[in-house]
């Protein structure tokens, strides 16, 4: 079964898993150390800084509040947008094999490893009013940079990979008999969609999801470039911490860890989600 | 792998024959390194005059640290080992000094900075004048208040806000149009450039030659501009005081001056 291989360690099975209480292990453990500390040093630090009542009290900033707001409005929309549009592509590069699938499926990687500086111009010379598509679209009246429809787009650019490639594994994991079989009792292809496909990958889609979100939820390079930085319009978490952290320290540690906890409580909740399936 | 432990001894042998003979010619002619730091704004003229006074004093290698002043003050009060400071303000200079740094009295001003404001040769919004700034509808982007062209910016809007000819609602209505606080002054360029934003304010020495050519400007005038002092000193305990002493004259003489207003500096004195 394929899965997304960024939410799942891979199960560890019995033949291989070894006796505990050797001496392998305490020493295994003692080097694992260092790096589990690194890890989670900073995190502390961070979590550390600020008490908890005043953390809660400033969640009412207006500043705190309307970050807050257009991260998870913006992320909503651009979720929910990458479903509807990804899903369709997934499925054709998981099923079908064309001339240029080699390509469109490298395209799709390409924003995960390109620097988001790079997307945020490169969507600016698209979407810009004097861009390729910009420049017509402003001949209705649609100016793009600058809205809260900028962050969406950069966040779906960035995004959509990480659904795509875990939707493209979920559909690719499926057995094409199963669906035949539908097929040979009748079921159209929406139905065998709907009711084989969907649900036998849903973990894949699922995870997909959150991570798209989750990504989306720090997007911070693109969005600053192609969207700009103004308070309650495009102004976004990661955009309030770091323009917080040239002004108000505390307003930044603040939703640094409020970005934390939601990472961290999303994470866990999906892995639990996939960890019950198996 | 014996040919290529044999090929990297090749190599490590022959990088020692380089770095011997390099070393050898730097002994006979002992060259004059000068190092110094100076503010990121000054990179384009400042590398120029180097130039131009390793031209004109043979022997001398003027060696450049740019980088933001308040890193510089910081490093050289830290006893990095500088020659000159040149910084972007008073302020930082004043740190070096109180840091006991600086050979007193070689302080002084040698060029100076303003806004001003710039908008896209296509001028879609029609601007003609600063007052044109608050038409409601505009698109401006400034630099973000907690950079020192950000917060100038702003000043410069209060002041003209207080004058009858602009009234006093022009600070509110120009911070209305105002789309994005970009992060830093080459964003507020870049969006200007690419015909993005109506206009926005910049220092006039970040207007290069390339983005001169989508750019056109309204100057500000004196009364409500903010002028950036560059002030330059030559720093204590170092061997070679008297080069930079003749560094510094260098930069505040005709020719050096000149190289300044070529990148858009104010020179020290305005014929």
């Amino acid at each position: 079964m394929a899965d997304t291989p960024l939410l799942r360690t891979p199960t560890i099975s019995t033949s291989t898993r070894l006796p505990i209480h050797t001496r392998g292990v305490v020493l295994l453990l003692i080097a694992s150390l260092p790096m589990f500390f690194f890890m989670l040093l900073p995190l502390i630090a961070l979590v550390l800084r600020v008490p908890l009542i005043q953390l809660l009290e400033r969640l009412t900033n207006p500043y705190i509040a309307h970050a807050i707001t257009l991260s998870l409005t913006t992320t909503f929309v651009s979720m929910i947008l990458t479903l509807l549009f990804g899903t369709p592509v997934a499925y054709l590069l998981a099923r079908y094999t064309f001339r240029g699938r080699m390509i469109l499926d490298t395209l799709i990687d390409l924003p995960m490893v390109l620097p988001p500086s790079v997307a945020g111009i490169a969507l600016l010379v698209a979407f810009g009013r004097r861009g390729l598509a910009g420049q017509y679209l402003a001949m209705f009246g649609l100016e793009i940079v600058f809205t809260p429809l900028a962050v969406v787009i950069a966040q779906i650019f960035v995004s959509a990979p990480f659904y795509i490639k875990a939707a493209i594994a979920g559909f690719a994991g499926i057995d094409r008999e199963l669906e035949q079989a539908a097929a040979l009792d009748g079921a159209g292809r929406i139905d065998t969609f709907r009711h084989i496909t969907l649900p036998l990958a849903w973990t894949s889609l699922f995870g997909g999801a959150v991570m798209t979100w989750a990504r989306a939820l720090g997007e911070f390079g693109a969005t600053i470039i192609f969207a700009g930085n103004l308070a309650g319009r495009t102004q976004t978490m990661p955009l309030a911490i770091y323009q917080g952290f040239e002004q108000d320290l505390g307003i930044a540690i603040t939703l640094s860890i409020l970005l934390l906890a939601v990472s961290f409580a999303v994470l866990f909740v999906v892995r639990r989600v996939l960890g019950g399936q198996n | 792998m014996q040919p290529f432990i044999r090929f990297a001894c090749g190599i490590f042998i022959a990088t020692q024959l380089i770095a011997c003979s390099s070393q050898a010619t730097m002994l006979q002619t002992q060259p004059v390194e000068l190092t110094i730091s100076a503010a990121s704004s000054l990179t384009d003229p400042f590398t120029q005059i180097g130039k131009q006074f390793e031209a004109t004093n043979p022997g001398v290698k003027v060696v450049f640290n740019f980088a933001g002043s308040d890193k510089l003050a910081q490093q050289i009060n830290e006893g990095a080992p500088v020659d000159i400071f040149a910084s972007a303000n008073k302020t930082q200079m004043a740190n070096v000094i109180s840091g006991g740094r600086v050979i007193s009295g070689t302080q002084q001003i040698f060029a100076r900075n303003r806004l001003v404001v710039i908008y896209p040769k296509t001028n879609r919004a029609g601007i003609k004048t600063l007052s044109d700034l608050a038409r409601p509808g505009l698109k401006i982007v400034l630099a973000n208040p907690s950079v020192p062209i950000g917060s100038y910016s702003l000043n410069f809007l209060g002041k003209a806000s207080l004058l009858p000819e602009y009234t006093n609602s022009y600070s509110q209505s120009v911070i209305a149009n105002v789309v994005s606080y970009e992060e830093n002054v080459r964003a507020v360029l870049g969006k200007v450039a690419l015909d993005e934003a109506d206009a926005g304010i910049v220092y006039t020495t970040d207007i290069t030659k390339e983005s001169a050519q989508n750019l056109a400007t309204i100057e500000i005038p004196d009364a409500l501009n903010t002028i950036a002092s560059y002030p330059i000193a030559t720093i204590r305990d170092r061997p070679n005081v008297a080069v930079a002493q003749r560094f510094m004259a260098y930069v505040l003489s005709a020719e050096g001056q000149q190289t300044l207003a070529q990148y858009g500096f104010i020179p020290n004195q305005e014929p």
